[in-house]
């Protein structure tokens, strides 16, 4: 990618009355015309929800996708953002590839309304899929390519088949001389096609660009401090707020005194609005001060669950609103003829998504118009979002994602978008908004909590007859999408009301394949019709999933419930492995039908030199230092995404430590469009998960949240034994991608609880496995 | 408010801010720094670092009162894009970053560590970097440029 013109360069541009039309006019590229989005189209591609938004760039159009300047230079417009899971660098590859021009001459331009096509939310594993198989940014690769070869053949004279594309110009085959560039042929000009789906991508064989580690522009920005994150962006007259949030759930605002902050130094306005509270001052510091001395006097809270018994208030909570995702009709009667009934309940906390920096936007309101940097995963969704909590019309709103702290799903970005909207437009200025570190740990959207029973029946050889898996998890709000700012905190202080929380029991009977994040566990046949579309060979299954209300607000966090159940599922099939007396390993590949998963799991287990027996291991000493090796596996989403793993730990049975020593984790996304941001993805999920299985947890007292800094919520620092971690990538070029960025993390805390059952023979149950549920389990041993 | 002296990765800058304000926000609101970023602003998680009088200090603690006097230097200050100073390049030589926003802490907090204990065993240096989080899990690669860059340093 060019990093010529670099990102805040671009937005000075912006800023200064250049629109992507004037910028692309003056730099010769060609004019994209804007009009009403044929809705008929899906952008996201698999997962996607419904068509793009008003106003976006069509998406069945290639110049919303492409454009080359007359000196050949290549800029490609995505709705798949860069939030440091490398997807930048990968789609330039992909552009690059598709049309034979050198990755440093394609730019890549991302997620803001004013410019780039409407693909919906930056998550759920879905950018690797939607944009690099058969649609979207490929498709417009494919599409532009052949277009530029029938171009060249009608000026050059030489048919197509006798062409050839390399470094930016077409060629003749055998004739150098008859060549023409791609700026000589459509520099700065309109190409005017709809997407081919016809145009054939360049097949894995032939890339040269694509498929290799290409290293990311934006790291040497990175470290050494150029790089513009949310957090840098400054706009002339730039203001600064602070917002006071409730200090409990359900608290609400009795009054203001406003006299308790008068005459504060660089004080510009005090706003309420209904329950959202802020200050606007001329810095941070200032901001800061005034927002700890303005007087708010709140209601006392809605009151929370008592912590103790909370996973029983979970299973016990009415109304409930149900899913079923499988039911095979015959559960009940082949547990009954099963030779063993095998059953286990598993327990996940609130996680936070604990981003290092707190969640920041700018937001210029002006009249009825305004300009949004956001850190934002859905820059669509949060333009006509913002526009309901500014009472704006969303075409007179443009949002432009920057880059904000790693979010790893909904933390606070969006709320904290809507908290500088609404103080800018009370302030009639451009403002800029921070969080603290107490807000965005209190206020922003965690990951839900799971409780999960599992019960199995077995046959006299062990092998498994029929798996029921029941869940129950709290819920309350989700990312914004169209029409819901209250699914946020900011939103719901203004008076938005969070998506509806709609009881139904019984739950319908389930309609075709739904994995609904990983609810099926992947030994599940899971027939559709008698068609098996499950990856494993059970064919007696029920999953069934109770939602109920949460008192605080959820939403997605890297791998979204499908750790929760993966976590459950992988637990519980190593505690059937050992009822069975069988080798972890061999007993999931009993019960495995899909290649792709095997092939992880023998991939993670070769590298781990798996030595095949039944856990836990004979001859454990039951004091001091024991160790010991765990695996598991999934097929992600179902069919998004293959990950095996292997994990080596050594628990101090005094304590109830555990330091894992070292983690083998095989992936399969599909064909690898950049191998070392595959691996980067797998090293850090596997570590991100590992602090979530080990030590991550929300705790509350009776009113509040009490997890509230870096001391009380707990996360592994920098600065811990890190343990050796080898990834082997498995290459499947003739396949769809599929997903990678939550492969890794889904399977890593079932690994380390069965390492820790193999070096001990105490079963780990509950996340977080904390030294004093590790010491609990340890005592219950017989 | 008062007028102040402050001595930034070789320059030297005249500020009017409150002498009690922390010396983040000086350095990445009025001098408009990158490198140093709020994280925690309670001296928890390393993203404000600066190194101050030769160690790596938390800024967002630290009132800039306080830094009147002394060199200052952000990750600015070590080397920039175009020639990054060697342990920036052990960063890109290894894609040792996610998101990149703990970088500014790691990179200075691995530095000023290693100015001091050129010959640190892989322990000492992990030691140093127990109080700065990376949320990515970025470490191993992290270890192996801060790795490569000490092997550089002990040499």
């Amino acid at each position: 990618m060019k990093t010529s013109m670099t990102s805040d360069a671009f937005a000075a541009l912006a800023r200064n009355g250049f629109s992507r039309r004037n910028f692309l006019k003056t730099s010769g590229a060609l004019i994209v015309g804007f009009s009403i989005a044929d809705r008929q189209v899906n952008a996201q591609g698999p997962g996607g929800a419904g068509g793009p938004s008003p106003g976006s760039p069509p998406i069945n159009q290639l110049d919303s996708w492409i454009a080359i300047a007359a000196d050949g230079s290549v800029t490609a417009y995505s709705g798949k953002e860069e939030l440091g899971q490398g997807i930048s660098t990968a789609q330039a590859q992909l552009v690059a590839e598709e049309l034979s021009v050198p990755f440093a001459r394609v730019k890549l331009i991302y997620c803001d309304t004013a410019m780039t096509p409407d693909q919906a939310y930056t998550s759920g594993s879905q950018s690797h899929p939607a944009n690099f198989n058969h649609g979207n940014l490929a498709q417009a690769g494919a599409t532009a390519r052949e277009a530029l070869l029938k171009m060249a053949s009608q000026q050059l004279g030489v048919p197509v088949d006798q062409l050839t594309a390399a470094g930016g110009a077409i060629s003749a085959k055998g004739d150098p001389s008859k060549r023409v560039t791609y700026g000589q042929l459509i520099g700065g000009k309109k190409f005017n096609l709809t997407l081919d789906p016809k145009a054939k991508r360049k097949p894995p064989s032939e890339w040269t660009v694509l498929g290799t580690p290409e290293q990311r522009p934006d790291i040497p920005e990175i470290v050494t401090g150029q790089f513009e994150f949310v957090h840098n962006v400054r706009v002339p007259g730039m203001l600064h707020g602070r917002v006071v949030r409730p200090p409990a759930p359900g608290a609400t605002v009795m009054s203001v005194d406003e006299s308790s902050v008068a005459g504060m130094p660089g004080l510009v306005k005090v706003v309420v609005k209904k329950n959202f509270v802020g200050v606007v001052a001329e810095k941070p510091w200032q901001a800061i001060q005034a927002a700890e001395k303005l007087k708010v006097s709140w209601s006392s809270g809605s009151g929370l669950a008592n912590p103790a018994d909370f996973y029983e208030q979970v299973r016990n909570q009415k109304p409930t609103r149900d899913v079923l995702l499988a039911d095979s009709k015959d559960l009940e009667q082949k547990l009954g003829q099963a030779a063993a009934v095998v059953k286990a309940t598993y327990l996940h906390p609130y996680q936070a998504h604990g981003s290092m920096g707190s969640s920041c936007a700018v937001a210029d309101v002006q009249g009825d118009k305004a300009t949004i940097w956001s850190p934002t995963q859905g820059v669509w969704y949060q333009r006509s979002t913002a526009a309901m909590v500014l009472g704006l019309k969303p075409e007179n709103v443009r949002v432009i994602f920057r880059r904000g702290s790693g979010c790893y799903g909904l933390n606070a970005a969006d709320t904290v978008t809507y908290d500088a909207a609404l103080l800018s437009q009370a302030a009639g200025k451009p403002v800029r908004v921070q969080l603290t570190r107490k807000d965005e740990l209190t206020s922003e959207n965690y990951g839900n909590a799971f409780l999960m029973d599992e019960r199995a029946g077995l046959d006299a050889q062990g092998n498994i007859v029929a798996w029921d898996h029941e869940a129950w998890s709290p819920t309350l709000g989700n990312r914004p999408g169209p029409g819901t700012p209250g699914n946020v905190i900011t939103g719901s202080l203004v008076g938005f009301q969070p998506e509806p929380f709609t009881p139904r029991s019984p739950a319908p009977e389930p309609r075709g394949f739904n994995n609904n994040s990983n609810g099926i566990p992947s030994y599940a046949a899971a027939l559709v019709d008698g068609v098996p579309k499950g990856a494993g060979t059970v064919r007696s299954a029920r999953v069934l999933v109770h939602n109920i209300p949460s008192p605080f607000f959820t939403g997605p966090l890297r791998s979204p419930a499908r750790f929760q159940n993966t976590f459950a599922h992988e637990s519980f099939m190593d505690e059937l492995a050992a009822h069975a007396k069988a080798d972890p390993v061999d007993y999931r590949l009993r019960h495995l039908s899909s290649e792709r998963v095997i092939d992880v799991l023998k991939a993670a287990a070769k590298a781990a030199k798996w030595e095949a027996r039944p856990s836990p291991q004979s001859g454990m000493r039951k004091t001091g230092l024991a160790t010991g090796r765990g695996v598991a596996c999934v097929a992600y989403e179902g069919d998004n995404g293959y990950t095996g793993i292997v994990t080596e730990v050594e628990v101090d049975q005094d304590s109830g430590r555990i330091a894992v020593k070292r983690v083998f984790v095989a992936i399969d996304a599909g064909p690898i469009s950049n191998p070392d941001g595959l691996k980067n993805q797998a090293e850090g999920g596997a570590l991100q998960g590992m602090s979530r299985a080990l030590l991550e947890e929300v705790t509350w007292d009776d009113q509040k949240v009490t997890s509230i800094d870096w001391r009380t919520y707990r996360t592994l620092p920098l600065g811990f034994p890190v343990p050796k971690v080898e990834c082997v990538l498995l290459n499947r070029p003739e396949e769809e991608a599929t997903g990678a960025g939550e492969t890794s993390i889904t399977v890593i805390a079932a690994a380390i609880g069965n390492a820790v059952f193999d070096a001990t023979g105490a079963r780990l149950r509950q996340i977080p496995f904390t030294p004093e549920r590790v010491k609990a389990a340890l005592n219950a041993r017989a | 408010m008062s007028v102040m002296t402050l001595k930034v990765n070789g320059r030297t800058h005249t500020v009017d801010v409150d002498p009690a304000t922390p010396l983040l926000y000086v350095l990445s609101d009025d001098l408009e720094l990158r490198g140093p970023k709020f994280g925690c602003g309670l001296g928890q998680c390393g993203a404000c670092t600066v190194i101050l009088k030769g160690a790596a200090v938390r800024s967002c603690v630290t009132p800039v009162k306080t830094a009147v006097g002394s060199e200052i230097t952000t990750l600015e200050g070590l080397g920039t894009a175009q020639k990054p100073h060697p342990l920036q390049q052990a960063f890109i030589d290894e894609q040792a970053a996610q998101c990149g926003f703990c970088v500014n802490g790691v990179i200075l907090t691995a530095k000023a560590f290693l100015d001091k204990h050129p010959k640190a065993t892989e322990e000492e240096i992990q030691q140093a970097l127990s109080g700065v989080l990376c949320r990515c899990f970025t470490h191993v690669r992290m270890y192996q440029a801060i790795q490569k860059y000490a092997k550089e340093v002990a040499r």
